[in-house]
């Protein structure tokens, strides 16, 4: 007999997880099948070489939201919360920051710092209460869906009248400009470049890259924190919560198709034949994988299947994993400063030039980096007195000119050895084993098309009430009884819950409405 | 082309060459990139010769797609609101097609050819939004305008013309019917279909035997009135008929800027070629809603008094009340000596025996002179005689 759930969602990232809690303590019967052998999808924590572990996709938190915070119960403990952003120069100079205070740096940039950062930071909680929500459905002439814009307008509003029309003015601006008028520090700016565009097609002169930056600033706007354990732990505690909620998790159960019948979803059937009956399924697999390789794009309409076949959705970022036998002694810097989370971005010029390769199929020469030494917070990662190093590299396009290949990857790969050594002078010398993911490693891992960490380019005509289409972008699919609710819908990729959370809750509305 | 001027970029179909000797009145137009007759020698007589004996249009321009491979049948169902898998190879279909709106990209005809191979025609060109459809199913779409030439061959006297010239077996025929003949050497499709309301057939032929099958079909019907015909004669016609036009009598989708302006086929009169029972077609859940909800517009066909042709006339649901819609397409009906139109009118109004009025402006010397007149919605084609559906077709 075939079992019939009231939910199936199909994946158990940190997005599904929350999603089924969320339904699950509505009330549903709910079940979550997972492909892989562990949950978290890319919220998870692995050994990458002998007696290292590392989180091989995120490796930060920091955009969780406290709605998000609050299902995990009990809390997660943290090797280190609060962490700063280190700017390293070649020449041994670093620029330090968090908050609203910079060091390293002149006094006039330490004073438009502050007033800067704390403009961003006012701009960003007015940006994720929007993201926060299901966003309005444009047209649709529903009075819900005018009263959730209006609530937006007044939003707005109350922002007065000069700062409204400063937001409208940079929410589509660039970052390069913003701080090349506010600072004149070049590791100031690079760092502050890097942040907008990380895990992004985009370099700092690209458009709407103070609304990337502002949606990295979500949750702990902008400080760092490193779970105990490993990412891996808060994917494992949203799935306790899961649990206890009464969901049932399958792990190495990947869903090969999502059952239609009639024009409605009902169902999903797994890789070894078994058929799970459900009217509703919610997918937090990006959305092209949904749509054409699991559901089958002839049982959407055109428009949509056209829409979503030119979502662009090709990372840009790889991720290059460290064993080091012990911390590189690097112009000096102690365990403290290099527990913070390091960046390696000489400037804004500099940042704008990595990224003008990636605009024509190929990887930078001169590569950008986010880097964390988890390892110096908990001492689990790695063995005694040995450390992991975890950085973010760009650009590394999904859509290399010739393909990755082994020898592309080599080159690549002694590309940021040689970059992190002229930042990190000595790490090359304290490698045991190194491991580099690129797009295309990071697409087959961890099952996301394009291996893009939002699943979908973040981009202001991919954002909101267009994210990741129009006529999806309530997490409604234009099929009955399907829903997304991963990275690749509103509002977007990184740990931070949200579109785990606002499924749910259109899941539940949707029954309302019917 | 008179000395000193460019030759215009237009592409000439196969049929070009003998139109050419044929035309004396030099009125051409564009069509999709070809050249088309307005007339060749004197438009009412070419009409006259669609309802009296055979008239043959020039058809090559027609965009044609052909769609092929194991899921042609459940792609084209995906494609168009009618059920595809109704049409049984030999058939032919009148089908309309809709975005993800539930509005009209364009209307054309289908040809089962064989199984799995159909012929897609269509006035407009929509290579791109096939091929978009075509996401996920295993078909092979592929443009093939200039490599079929095509003749409409309408009027009475039409299914004499091809007895003569030993092509007896269409006579089998019924209305939306086709076939493959060997002719000349060359594998042609006969297939009983038209623009005009009358009996006709369309021809659908290799362009390298355009020419000589041309001649033989001229030849065959010099006793029974053959006249090559333009796209005016053609037009009259096909109001008779009842037929629309994209462009004319509705915009399509992809074409129409502004909201509003494009139609739905509830709105077209076309609700009995949308198949709600398909679990999906392409504007299906916009189609589903607004027949719940109800249509703004309906189409209209309007028996007018008077004999002024209402073009672009507005229509008034009462004397001196405001205006409810628009002709579209409007003329004085020699065959059935009636002031037709087609119009576009408000949802609210319009049902079939309701008395409208039409405000039609027309000009004598000059002067602009204006008239009110009564108009009676009616059902169905004004010209729909009985040879239109005789099978076998009389002989003439």
């Amino acid at each position: 007999m075939t079992e019939r759930f009231d939910v199936v969602l199909v994946g158990a990232g940190h997005n599904g997880l929350i999603a089924a809690a969320e339904l699950a303590n509505a009330g549903r019967r709910v079940l979550v099948l997972e492909a892989g052998a562990q949950v978290g999808g890319a919220c998870i924590t692995r050994e990458f070489a002998d007696g290292f572990t590392v989180s091989p996709a995120a490796h930060l938190l920091y955009q969780l939201q406290p709605r998000a915070a609050k299902l995990l119960s009990p809390a997660p403990s943290y090797a280190a919360r609060g962490l700063d952003t280190l700017v390293l120069g070649e020449d041994a100079r670093i620029v330090r920051y968090g908050g609203t205070t910079v060091t390293g740096v002149s006094e006039a940039d330490r004073l438009a710092y502050s007033s800067y950062a704390k403009r961003m930071r006012r701009f960003s909680r007015l940006l994720w209460r929007w993201l926060n929500r299901v966003p309005p459905r444009l047209g649709a002439g529903r009075r819900r869906d005018t009263r959730r814009l209006l609530r937006m307008a007044l939003e707005l509003r109350v922002l007065g009248k000069s700062e409204m029309r400063e937001f409208l003015r940079l929410i589509g601006a660039n970052i390069y400009d913003d701080v090349g008028e506010n600072f004149s520090s070049e590791l100031l700016k690079g760092g502050l470049c890097l942040d907008a565009v990380l895990g992004t097609h985009s370099g700092p002169r690209s458009p709407n890259t103070i609304m990337t930056a502002l949606y990295r600033l979500g949750g702990a706007a902008g400080a760092y924190a490193v779970p105990a354990g490993g990412m891996g732990i808060i994917a494992n505690g949203l799935a306790m919560t899961a649990r206890t909620a009464g969901v049932e998790i399958r792990t190495d159960s990947p869903v090969t198709a999502i059952l239609v019948d009639n024009g409605r979803v009902t169902g999903v059937e797994t890789a070894d034949g078994t058929r799970i009956a459900s009217y509703t399924v919610v997918s937090s697999a990006d959305p092209k994988q949904t749509v054409f390789s699991l559901v089958g794009a002839r049982h959407f309409e055109t428009g949509f299947v056209r829409r979503l076949e030119k979502l662009r959705s090709g990372g840009n970022a790889a991720k290059l994993h460290l064993a080091l036998d012990r911390l590189p002694d690097a112009h000096g810097l102690d365990a403290e400063q290099l527990g913070q989370r390091l960046l390696i971005a000489p400037g804004h010029d500099a940042v704008e030039r990595a990224f003008n390769p990636a605009k024509y199929g190929q990887y930078s020469s001169a590569p950008v980096m986010e880097i964390s030494i988890p390892s110096i917070h908990d001492e689990t990662l790695a063995p005694d007195g040995q450390h992991v190093l975890s950085a973010v590299a760009q650009y590394a396009p999904y859509a290399l000119d010739g393909g990755w290949n082994a020898e592309q990857k080599r080159r690549f790969f002694e590309i940021c050895l040689d970059t992190l050594e002229a930042h990190l002078p000595g790490v090359r010398a304290r490698i045991i084993e190194g491991e580099l993911l690129t797009p295309v490693d990071l697409e087959e891992e961890f099952r996301m098309t394009g291996g893009h960490w939002h699943h979908a380019e973040l981009a202001l005509d991919q954002f909101l009430f267009t994210r990741p289409v129009p006529g999806a972008a309530q997490y409604r699919a234009p099929l009955d009884g399907l829903y997304f609710c991963g990275a690749g819908s509103h509002p977007g990729g990184g740990v931070s819950g949200a579109p785990g959370l606002n499924a749910a809750r259109a899941v539940l509305q949707r029954e309302g409405d019917q | 082309m008179s000395a000193g001027q460019v030759a215009q970029g237009r592409l000439v179909t196969p049929f070009y060459a003998r139109q050419r000797e044929l035309d004396t009145l030099n009125r051409w137009h564009e069509w999709q990139g070809y050249t088309v007759a307005d007339a060749l020698y004197c438009e009412e007589l070419e009409y006259f010769a669609i309802r009296n004996a055979t008239g043959v249009f020039d058809l090559t321009p027609m965009t044609k797609y052909r769609i092929t491979g194991p899921d042609a049948t459940a792609y084209l169902d995906r494609l168009v609101t009618r059920d595809m898998r109704l049409v049984r190879p030999g058939r032919v279909a009148y089908v309309v097609w809709c975005n993800d709106a539930g509005q009209v990209i364009d209307d054309g005809t289908v040809f089962h050819l064989a199984e799995n191979d159909y012929r897609l025609c269509s006035q407009e060109r929509h290579f791109d939004w096939l091929l978009a459809a075509a996401v996920g199913f295993d078909v092979e779409i592929a443009h093939e305008t200039a490599e079929v030439a095509a003749l409409a061959v309408q009027g009475p006297t039409s299914f004499s013309t091809f007895e003569r010239m030993g092509l007896g077996a269409i006579g089998g025929l019924k209305p939306f019917d086709l076939m493959r003949l060997e002719y000349g050497g060359a594998s042609i499709v006969f297939s009983r279909t038209g623009f005009t309301g009358d009996l006709g057939y369309e021809v659908w032929l290799p362009p390298a035997v355009a020419e000589a099958f041309w001649d033989d079909l001229f030849a065959a019907g010099a006793l029974t009135g053959i006249r090559a015909i333009g796209g005016e004669a053609l037009e009259l016609a096909r109001i008779e008929a009842g037929y629309l036009t994209a462009g004319v009598d509705f915009l399509p989708a992809d074409q129409a800027v502004r909201p509003g302006r494009t139609r739905s086929p509830l709105e077209l009169g076309m609700e009995w070629m949308v198949n709600f029972g398909k679990p999906n077609f392409n504007g299906r859940r916009a189609l589903a809603e607004e027949w719940r909800k109800g249509s703004r517009w309906r189409l209209v066909r309007l028996d007018i008094e008077g004999n002024k042709p209402a073009v672009d006339a507005y229509i008034h649901a009462k004397r001196g009340a405001g205006e409810i819609g628009f002709v579209t397409s409007a003329a004085w009906s020699p065959v059935c000596k009636q002031n037709i139109a087609l119009a576009t009118v408000d949802a609210r109004y319009g049902r079939p025996g309701d008395v409208l009025w039409v405000d039609i402006y027309y000009r004598r010397e000059m002067h602009w002179r204006r008239e009110m007149a009564r108009a009676k919605v009616v059902e169905g084609p004004f010209w729909d005689p009985p040879r239109r559906r005789a099978t076998p077709p009389e002989p003439y």
